[in-house]
C-alpha cells in the first residue's frame, strides 16, 4: 500500500494574528491586588480556530485512518453508537453532586455495568471509580494492603515478573511497597523463582494472563497455588483480556483483584492518550474495602453508600469516568456474552495468524501458540544488516501502517510486539505482512531515514530531551537567549 | 486463514488453556441490535434530570458553562480521538502540536513555565502535586486549607501513602472565607515540604494573600485555580507559586457527571524533571523542520518503572485538546467576558438569596468568583428537599465538607442560568423561609 500524510506548515496558535484585546471593567468585580489587565492568549476568528484543528488532525494517524497494531493497547475499531450516546444531554449534562433522585438513569447503568463487568471477569464486586488502568492497579494494591491490614498483617512486598507493564511496578512503587521482580523461563513466570520469591511479606502478585508476549500462563492455577499458601493475593493486570473474552477468566484462574482498561477491552476510545477507564473488580473478601460511594439498589431505588468502616477512601473525585462507561456498557450490551466469545476468538486468530505468515521474515522468539499479541525480534536483521527495530518501524509508516509496539518487552532484544486485534480483515492483515516481508529485504538506507512519507521526517528526540521547550513562553526565553 | 496456518480449528488456537480454567460461556445476555441498545440505553438515561430540566445551582469544582459546537467538532475528529498516546512522533504530529499548544496556553494561564499534558482530574492534581513537593523539598509535612472540598481531600490522603507524608489542615478565617494566617504561622516548620492554596478558594471566594502566603514560607508553593477565573485574576506564577493545579473541566468540557475530567498541572521551569506524567516537547526533524515529541520520558513509568515520578500511563489528553480548542476559540477577549460575567452573575444572586428573610449570601465577607456560601441559620436541609420538589437544584450543601456549615450550601452560577430559572430559585426559597 502507497500511503502519503497530509502536510501543513501550520503555525502555532500563538504565532496567529490576534484581533486587538476588548477591554473588561473589573473595577467592581476583583480587587485591585489580584486582578489581571492581560491575558496573552490571541483572539482569532472561529473559522480559523476550527480550521487550525482540522490540519492538525490531518496529520495525525488514528485507528479510523489505519491499521493500529500497538501491542498490549489493543486498539480496536471504536464503535460510532456509542459516541451518540455519551453525547446525550442525558449523560453530558449532569452535575455529580446532584440529589440522587434526580440521576437515577445514571446510577442504574453504573449498577448494571458493575454487575457485567463482575460476570464476565468472575468476580464478586466491582467498582468503578479509578480513571485507568494504572490508577486500577494503584486501587486494588490499596484494597489489598487494607485487607491485610484487616487481618492483622503488615505486607509489603510486590512479586512482579520481568515482562511485566511499567505500569506494575510504578504502582507498587507510588505506595512505597517494595518491589520483588521474577525472571521468566521460556517466556513463562519461572515456578521455582516464584516460590523462592513468596513469603509472609508476600502482599500480592501482579500477572497479566495472557503476558506481555502473548503466551498464555499454562500454570497459572500453580502460580496462585504458591502465593495463596504464602497468604498473598493475585492481582490481575486486564491490560491483556481481549485475549480469553469468554473463554477464561481472572476469577477462574483464582485471581482476587481484576483491572479492567475500558479503553482498550471495552473499546472506548482512546483520545490520543486519554480519557481511560480502570473500574477494579475483586472476590467477596475484598468488597468492604472498595473505594466509596459504592452504588447499592433498596426499595427507594439506586443510591450512593458512603457508610462503608473500611472502604480505602477515594482515589479519584466522584464515580468514575462517566461518559466511558457509559460507552462500554453499550458496547457489552451489543456484543453480548455470545459476541464477546466471539471476539476473543478473532482477536487470537488473527495474532496466530499474522505470527504465522511472518515466519522467516522476523524471528519470534519462545514456541508455541500466542494469545492475542506476540513479540517479534529485529535481532538478526540488526546484526547482518545493521537494521533496528525503529528502522523498521519508522519504515512501517510509509507503508501506511502504524507501527507496533517497540522494545518491549524488555527480554526481547530489538522487540516488535504486535496486537492485530479482531476488527482486522484477512486484507489489512495480508497488507501488513507484505509490507514487513518488503521492509526487510529493503536497502538499509532507505530504512535510516525513514519515515519518507510522514508529516515530518524523523524526529530528533534526543534534542527535545537535551534542552527541553515545553511551552510557548520556554521557547521564546530561549530565542532571546544568547547560544 | 485457518488453512493458511494449518490448524483445523479455532478451538485449537485455544488449546493452551487448561480445562481447569475454562468458562462453558458468558453468563450475560446475548447481543442485541444497535438500534436496541441505543433505544435501550437512551431510555435508562431519560429517568435522569439534566440541568436543562431543573435549574441547578452546583459548582464545587465542576461548572455548567456553555461549551461552543466548534470544540466538539474538533475533538470529534476521529483522527484525533481514535488514535493512541504519540509514541511514534512523525505520524502523529497534530496531536503532539494540540498538546503542546495545550501546554503553552495553560502556561499563560497560570504564569508557570511548562505543563504536563493532564492528570485524571484535579484531585489526582492535588496528590502529585504533594508528592513533587516532597520529592522536591524533603520535608514531611504537607499543608493544605481546612476548607477543601471533602473528595479532593480523601484522594490527596491516598496519594500520599507511601511517601511518609503528612497532611496537615489548616483553618480558614471566619470573617472573610480566606486563609487564616495566623494558622498558618503556627503550622509552619522547616518539615512543611509544601503549602496549597485555593484561589478562589472553596468558598468561591478570591483568595488574596498569595504573596503573603509567598513571602511566609520556603515551601513548595502549590496553588490550585479554576482555570476561567485566571483570565481576570493576577496568576499563581506572579505570586511566586512553584506548582499550579486545577481542575479543567470548565475549559470546553461537560459535566458528563463526574468524569472525564482533566487535572491540570503546571509548575516552573526548574522542577520540570520532577514533575509527573507525560509532556511534549518542541524540537526539529532530520530535515531542521519543526517538529514535536513526548519527552523527559526517563520520569516515566515505561522507562523508570518502580522509581517513576508516578504511575500515569492513559491520561486525559483529548480533553487537554478540548481546552486548547476551546481557549482558542474564546480568546483573551471571551475568556475575560464569560469570568467577568460570571463574577456579576454570582453578585447579582447573593444579593437576591441576601434579600429573602432567613438567608445570608455571601456568607463571607468580599470578592467571588461565580460561587459562594448561603447560610440559613434555622438549618440548611429542608431548604434542599423543597427546592427539589419545586423541581430547583439548590447549592452544594456543606454539611458533609465542613461540619460547622450544617446550616449552609455552596451556591453556583455560570452565563448559562436564565432569568427564569433565576425566578424559578428565588419563588421556591421563598416559600421555605
Amino acid at each position: 500500500m502507497s500511503f502519503r500524510q497530509a502536510f501543513w506548515d501550520e503555525p502555532l496558535i500563538t504565532e496567529k494574528r490576534s484581533a486587538p484585546d476588548e477591554p473588561v471593567d473589573l473595577a467592581d468585580l476583583v480587587p485591585a491586588k489580584i486582578r489581571r489587565e492581560r491575558l496573552a492568549i490571541p483572539n482569532l476568528s472561529e473559522h480559523d480556530v476550527v480550521r487550525h484543528f482540522t490540519r492538525l488532525s490531518q496529520m495525525n494517524f488514528g485507528i479510523d485512518t489505519g491499521f493500529y497494531p500497538l501491542g498490549s493497547c489493543t486498539m480496536k475499531f471504536n464503535p460510532k453508537f456509542t459516541e451518540e450516546l455519551a453525547a446525550l444531554p442525558t449523560v453530558a449534562r449532569i452535575h455529580p453532586d446532584q440529589d440522587e433522585s434526580t440521576v437515577q438513569g445514571s446510577l442504574r447503568l453504573l449498577y448494571e455495568l458493575q454487575d457485567l463487568l463482575a460476570k464476565i471477569a468472575g468476580m464478586d464486586a466491582v467498582t468503578l471509580q479509578p480513571a485507568a488502568g494504572a490508577q486500577g492497579e494503584f486501587t486494588g494494591l490499596l484494597l489489598a494492603q487494607a485487607y491485610h491490614r484487616d487481618r492483622g498483617e503488615e505486607r509489603h512486598q510486590v512479586i512482579i515478573p520481568d515482562t511485566a507493564h511499567g505500569t506494575n511496578p510504578a504502582s507498587a512503587g507510588m505506595l512505597g511497597f517494595d518491589l520483588v521482580e521474577i525472571p521468566s523461563k521460556d517466556g513463562r513466570v519461572d515456578l521455582k523463582a516464584l516460590e523462592a520469591a513468596a513469603g509472609d511479606k508476600t502482599l500480592a502478585l501482579m500477572l497479566t494472563n495472557p503476558n506481555t508476549l502473548g503466551i498464555f500462563e499454562e500454570h497459572v492455577l500453580e502460580i496462585a497455588q504458591i502465593v495463596h499458601d504464602a497468604g498473598g493475593l493475585l492481582y490481575y493486570d486486564g491490560a491483556n483480556f481481549n485475549a480469553i473474552l469468554g473463554r477464561s477468566s481472572p476469577g477462574k484462574m483464582n485471581f482476587d483483584i481484576v483491572h479492567f482498561n475500558l479503553h482498550k477491552t471495552f473499546t472506548t476510545p482512546h483520545g490520543g492518550g486519554g480519557p481511560g477507564a480502570g473500574p477494579v473488580g475483586v472476590k467477596k473478601p475484598l468488597e468492604p474495602f472498595l473505594p466509596v460511594p459504592v452504588i447499592g439498589l433498596n426499595g427507594r431505588g439506586y443510591h450512593l453508600n458512603y457508610d462503608r468502616p473500611k472502604s480505602i477512601g477515594k482515589v479519584r473525585a466522584w464515580y468514575g469516568n462517566f461518559a466511558l462507561l457509559v460507552r462500554a456498557y453499550a458496547y457489552i450490551l451489543r456484543m453480548g456474552g455470545d459476541g464477546l466469545k466471539e471476539v476473543s476468538e478473532r482477536a487470537v486468530l488473527n495474532a496466530n495468524y499474522v505470527r504465522h505468515r511472518l515466519d522467516g521474515v522476523l524471528e519470534v522468539p519462545f514456541g508455541g501458540l500466542r494469545k492475542h499479541e506476540f513479540v517479534a525480534s529485529a535481532a538478526k536483521l540488526a546484526a547482518t544488516k545493521g537494521v533496528r527495530t525503529v528502522d523498521v518501524a519508522k519504515r512501517l509508516m510509509d507503508f501506511g501502517y502504524h507501527p507496533p509496539t517497540v522494545y518491549f518487552p524488555h527480554l526481547v532484544e530489538e522487540a516488535l510486539m504486535i496486537e492485530p486485534t479482531e476488527t482486522e480483515t484477512k486484507e489489512t492483515l495480508d497488507g501488513f505482512v507484505e509490507a514487513l516481508t518488503k521492509i526487510v529485504k529493503e536497502d538499509p538506507a532507505l530504512l535510516h531515514s525513514a519515515p519518507h512519507n510522514t508529516a515530518v521526517a524523523r524526529v530528533d528526540e534526543v534534542q527535545a530531551a537535551r534542552e527541553p521547550l515545553l511551552s510557548w513562553r520556554m521557547a521564546k526565553a530561549r530565542e532571546r537567549r544568547p547560544s | 486463514m485457518l488453512s493458511a496456518m494449518g490448524v483445523r480449528s479455532v478451538e485449537d488456537l485455544f488449546a493452551d488453556i487448561p480445562a481447569a480454567v475454562r468458562l462453558p460461556k458468558l453468563d450475560i445476555p446475548d447481543g442485541l441490535a444497535e438500534d436496541q441498545v441505543v433505544a435501550r440505553v437512551t431510555s435508562m438515561l431519560a429517568a435522569n434530570r439534566t440541568v436543562v430540566d431543573m435549574p441547578t445551582f452546583l459548582g464545587g469544582g465542576l461548572y455548567d458553562h456553555f461549551v461552543p459546537a466548534s470544540v466538539r467538532a474538533i475533538v470529534s475528529r476521529s483522527e484525533f480521538y481514535s488514535s493512541y498516546t504519540p509514541y511514534q512522533p512523525e505520524i502523529s504530529q497534530g496531536m503532539l502540536q494540540a498538546l503542546w499548544e495545550y501546554q503553552s496556553l495553560i502556561c499563560e494561564l497560570t504564569g508557570m513555565d511548562a505543563a504536563n499534558t493532564s492528570m485524571y482530574d484535579g484531585s489526582t492534581a492535588l496528590g502529585e502535586a504533594a508528592r513533587m513537593a516532597h520529592r522536591l523539598h524533603g520535608g514531611r509535612i504537607f499543608l493544605v486549607p481546612r476548607a477543601v472540598r471533602h473528595n479532593r481531600r480523601a484522594v490527596l490522603a491516598n496519594y500520599v501513602l507511601g511517601t511518609g507524608l503528612q497532611v496537615r489542615e489548616v483553618d480558614y478565617e471566619r470573617e472573610s472565607g480566606m486563609l487564616d494566617l495566623a494558622k498558618l504561622k503556627a503550622a509552619l516548620s522547616p518539615d512543611v515540604c509544601g503549602v496549597y492554596v485555593e484561589n478562589p478558594n472553596f468558598f468561591g471566594r478570591f483568595e488574596e494573600q498569595l504573596g503573603d502566603i509567598r513571602a511566609m514560607t520556603d515551601a513548595i508553593f502549590v496553588v490550585g485555580v479554576n482555570p476561567i477565573a485566571q483570565a481576570v485574576v493576577r496568576p499563581p506564577g506572579d505570586f511566586g507559586a512553584d506548582i499550579v493545579i486545577g481542575e479543567g473541566q470548565p475549559l470546553g468540557t461537560q459535566m458528563n457527571f463526574g468524569g472525564p475530567l482533566l487535572g491540570i498541572f503546571a509548575c516552573r521551569q526548574e522542577h520540570i524533571r520532577k514533575m509527573p506524567g507525560r509532556v511534549i516537547g518542541l524540537t526539529r526533524d532530520a530535515k531542521g523542520h519543526r517538529a514535536f515529541c513526548m519527552t523527559l520520558q526517563t520520569r516515566e513509568q515505561h522507562i523508570r518503572r518502580e522509581k517513576a515520578m508516578s504511575n500515569i500511563c492513559t491520561n486525559e489528553s483529548l480533553l487537554a485538546v478540548a481546552a486548547a480548542a476551546y481557549l482558542s476559540v474564546q480568546g483573551a477577549n471571551g475568556l475575560r467576558r464569560v469570568a467577568a460575567e460570571n463574577i456579576r452573575r454570582a453578585k447579582e444572586l447573593a444579593v437576591a438569596i441576601d434579600a429573602i428573610p432567613g438567608f445570608t449570601a455571601p456568607m463571607f465577607h468580599g470578592a467571588h468568583f461565580n460561587e459562594f456560601v448561603v447560610r440559613r441559620k434555622k438549618g440548611y436541609e429542608a431548604v434542599h428537599r423543597a427546592l427539589l420538589a419545586k423541581g430547583v437544584h439548590g447549592g452544594l450543601p456543606l454539611a458533609r465538607h465542613l461540619p460547622e456549615l450544617n446550616d449552609a450550601a455552596l451556591f453556583a452560577t455560570t452565563g448559562r442560568h436564565t432569568p427564569e430559572a433565576v425566578r424559578r430559585l428565588l419563588s421556591a426559597l421563598e416559600t421555605v423561609r
